[in-house]
């Protein structure tokens, strides 16, 4: 159905979070916790710094896939365990980068696994999208 | 010194069922609004023209906009008196989407929240809530599945 092996490469994506991207998202998705932009409520609480929502993480991670995906298929199923928190630094923000591999592939559902990683560090774990592909 | 005692989480919420959330009305500048958040630049995302001729009847939402419908239910079940849920220890551990189609504008969703399961590990308490999210025919759109971590005191 499909020429895709499993390990196969199929996008990366790179994304840099600043505060601003944090307030944006906290408008967004009605989550208004402070830690996501308020340095002194984050040392308060014993976080390295503030952070970004994980459903923001989660949420920019899958994008790669759907642009590769495009209209050549549904999405099934995606998951993640948030491992590490994303630290977003008040002047130069974080990078955070994607890369999106074949992870297995499961009669007509084909499980795309997602390395997403910020300041050299992987964020999320067992990050894995599953989609069905046109035939 | 007194012994702090931590009320852990209540296990006979495993297999309760919530009330259904009042119905939420998803609105394009709203999909428009958390696309941008979430860097989804796909037409599909902004365009009703586009996402039209892909076969959508309006914008369609990124796959993690389901978040705030399954917040509705969560809501509740943070609100309910009997959990034993500290809100100030919770931390989102897990989150996972299952999908039958993806949220466009123009849905009018209601989300049913269960509690799957309650387990203790490593002294931090695991709360599995499934929120299953239906379109107002009734059908089914969305499952969002959350892992909380109530973290255990010393």
């Amino acid at each position: 159905m499909s020429d895709l092996v499993v390990g196969q490469e199929l996008i990366t994506g790179k994304v840099t979070l600043t505060r601003f991207s944090l307030v944006r998202y906290a408008g967004a998705s009605g989550d208004f916790n402070p830690i996501h932009y308020r340095d002194d409520v984050a040392e308060s609480v014993g976080l390295p710094g503030v952070l970004a929502h994980g459903m923001l993480t989660m949420g920019l991670a899958v994008q790669p896939v759907i642009d590769w995906m495009g209209d050549r298929g549904d999405l099934v199923e995606y998951g993640v365990r948030f491992t590490r928190p994303v630290v977003v630094d008040g002047n130069g923000g974080v990078t955070v980068t994607v890369t999106a591999k074949v992870g297995a592939i499961e009669e007509d559902v084909t499980r795309i696994d997602l390395v997403v990683s910020a300041a050299n560090q992987t964020v999320l774990g067992k990050s894995q999208v599953r989609v069905k592909l046109h035939q | 010194m007194p012994k702090l005692v931590t009320v852990p989480v209540n296990k006979e919420l495993q297999g309760r069922v919530f009330p259904p959330t009042t119905p939420y009305l998803v609105g394009r500048e709203k999909v428009r609004e958390f696309s941008r958040a979430v860097f989804a630049q796909s037409p599909l995302n902004h365009d009703p023209e586009a996402a039209r001729a892909a076969g959508y009847t309006d914008v369609v939402a990124p796959p993690t906009f389901a978040v705030v419908i399954q917040e509705a239910g969560l809501a509740l079940l943070l609100a309910a008196p009997d959990t034993g849920i500290d809100f100030s220890r919770i931390v989102h551990g897990e989150q996972k989407f299952t999908y039958t189609r993806q949220i466009v504008a123009g849905d009018e969703l209601t989300a049913i929240l269960t509690v799957t399961s309650i387990k203790s590990l490593g002294g931090n308490d695991m709360i599995t809530a499934e929120t299953a999210i239906s379109d107002s025919t009734g059908n089914h759109v969305v499952t969002a599945t959350s892992v909380l971590v109530m973290r255990g005191t010393e």
